[in-house]
This record gives C-alpha cells, sequence and structure tokens, in this order.
C-alpha cells in the first residue's frame, strides 16, 4: 500500500498547487494549503509503517503547525477585510511595483 | 518488503483514496467558500480512515478533532464573521489563462513526483516487518506516539508549545482591531 499512499499524495498536494494558482479567494486558498499539508501527512503516515513510528510523531507536529497557521492566516485576512472590505486577491495589490 | 494484502483491505483503501481524491476535485473546483470547506472535511474524513488502515489509528483520531473538527470550523467561522455569501465575492477564478499555468505546474509537479518514486528505497533504515503491530500491541494506539515523543523529540514539542502561544498572541493581535468608532 505504499506505492498507492504516495501515488494519492501527489495527486493531493498537486490539486492544493492548483487550487492555490487558481483562486482569487483568500480564504479558499488558505484551505488549498491546508490540503497540501494533509497530503503530506499521509506520506509521513505510509513511510512510519515500514521506518518506525517516527513519522507518526511527525505528523503531530505538523498538525500543531498547520493549527497555528491557520490561526494567524485567519487573524490576518480578517485585518486585511476590516481595512478594505474584501478579501479577493485582485483588489489587494499594494505591493506590486 | 510489502506483505500481502487481503481483497478486503485493498478494495476499503482504494475506496476511501477515490473518495479522497473525488472530493479534493471537487473542493477545489467550488467558488463558494462554505461548499469548498464542507468538501475538504469530506476529504479530511476519508484521510482520517486512510490513516486507520495504515496502522496510525491515534493520527486518525487527531485528523477528526483538529482537523475536520477545529481548523474547519475556524475557517467557517470566518467565512461566517466576514459575510461571504453575496455574489461579487463568489466570482474569484482567475482567467483561463492563469487555469492553463496552473495545469502545466501541476503537470510539471505531478511529473516530478513520479520520477522520484521511481528511486529505490533505502533498505537498511526498514524496520522488521511486524514492528509496529508489536509495538501496538504492547504500548496501545496512544503508546506508539507517546513513546517517541516524549522521549526523543521532547525538545520539539516543548518548543512547539513556544510556537502555539506565539500563534495565540498574534492573532489575538491582528484580530483585536484599532477601535469600535471603525465602523
Amino acid at each position: 500500500m505504499l506505492a498507492e499512499s504516495l501515488a494519492l499524495t501527489a495527486a493531493l498536494f498537486i490539486i492544493g498547487v492548483i487550487g492555490v494558482l487558481v483562486h482569487r479567494n483568500a480564504i479558499i486558498i488558505f484551505m488549498c494549503v491546508e490540503l497540501m499539508l494533509t497530503a503530506v501527512n499521509l506520506t509521513f503516515v505510509a513511510f512510519s509503517r515500514f521506518y518506525g513510528p517516527a513519522g507518526q510523531v511527525f505528523v503531530v507536529f505538523v498538525m500543531t503547525v498547520s493549527a497555528a497557521e491557520a490561526a494567524v492566516g485567519l487573524a490576518i485576512i480578517i485585518a486585511i477585510f476590516r481595512h478594505r472590505q474584501t478579501i479577493n486577491l485582485k483588489d489587494i495589490n499594494l505591493l506590486r511595483g | 518488503m510489502e506483505p500481502h494484502y487481503p481483497l478486503f483491505y485493498v478494495f476499503h483503501f482504494y475506496l476511501f483514496g477515490v473518495i479522497a481524491l473525488a472530493s479534493s476535485i471537487a473542493f477545489v473546483t467550488r467558488r463558494s467558500p462554505v461548499a469548498a470547506a464542507l468538501w475538504l472535511v469530506n476529504t479530511m474524513f476519508s484521510l482520517a480512515a486512510l490513516y486507520v488502515m495504515l496502522d496510525a489509528q491515534f493520527i486518525g483520531v487527531m485528523q477528526v478533532l483538529v482537523y475536520a473538527g477545529a481548523i474547519m470550523v475556524v475557517f467557517l467561522f470566518v467565512v461566517m464573521l466576514l459575510n461571504l455569501g453575496h455574489p461579487s465575492e463568489l466570482a474569484d477564478a482567475r482567467g483561463t489563462g492563469w487555469k492553463l499555468v496552473a495545469g502545466l505546474v501541476g503537470l510539471g509537479l505531478l511529473s516530478e513526483i513520479m520520477v522520484i518514486l521511481r528511486t529505490k528505497l533505502p533498505q537498511q533504515l526498514v524496520v522488521p516487518r511486524d514492528f509496529n503491530e508489536l509495538q501496538l500491541q504492547k504500548l496501545n494506539a496512544v503508546g506508539t506516539i507517546a513513546e517517541p515523543l516524549f522521549k526523543d523529540y521532547l525538545l520539539a514539542f516543548e518548543l512547539t508549545s513556544v510556537l502555539l502561544l506565539v500563534a495565540i498572541a498574534g492573532a489575538v493581535v491582528l484580530g483585536r482591531g484599532r477601535s469600535v468608532r471603525a465602523r
């Protein structure tokens, strides 16, 4: 089941990448990043079956980091919305030269 | 290296894999954030089933509790808080050129990953075949993770708590708002 897990991981990760590139809604982009993190977790679990339980420990760390990232990122989105009344990335181009 | 699996196991593995893939495709093609979030929850659930089938029961439970439960609820809370239902906010996808570029980038990444998958795995790192089953019987599903987490990775675990504290403080500072009269 290792090869199947890795293929599924690759497919999910790339769907996440395509979502980040295609969408303009900041919240959906964040959800695509979460999908990418989860896909990587599947790799860790699949390998931990053959290389010992350390992979599962790393999954715990990845989950913690993604929870922290979601909290900070959504707070940034709320702050942006408070200033600009939108979260469409088309309208948030202050740093574009 | 891989043991032989019964047909029942293989069938369910492929079933949950296909569910995860299909609902992630449905997730990425939605325009409404709420529908996208619900499809993502579906993906997380089927991934949790896959974790359980891969002998990682505790990780499966964590996946349901943390991802499908907590993180997605936070996302839906933000959607509700910002009131993103009206149609002008929903027309968010980029044009055809961007979709083409995204598809090409995806194909490139996929081919790279497939090339990497062709390489041989280092055999000398492989644990004995029934090692994980023995660990599960000896230490339970929680103990299998808790033993390395609190022995080998204790420093990383403690640093994670600092990371969470910083993230909470940052979220509170960012989300607090300047004053009441802003509205």
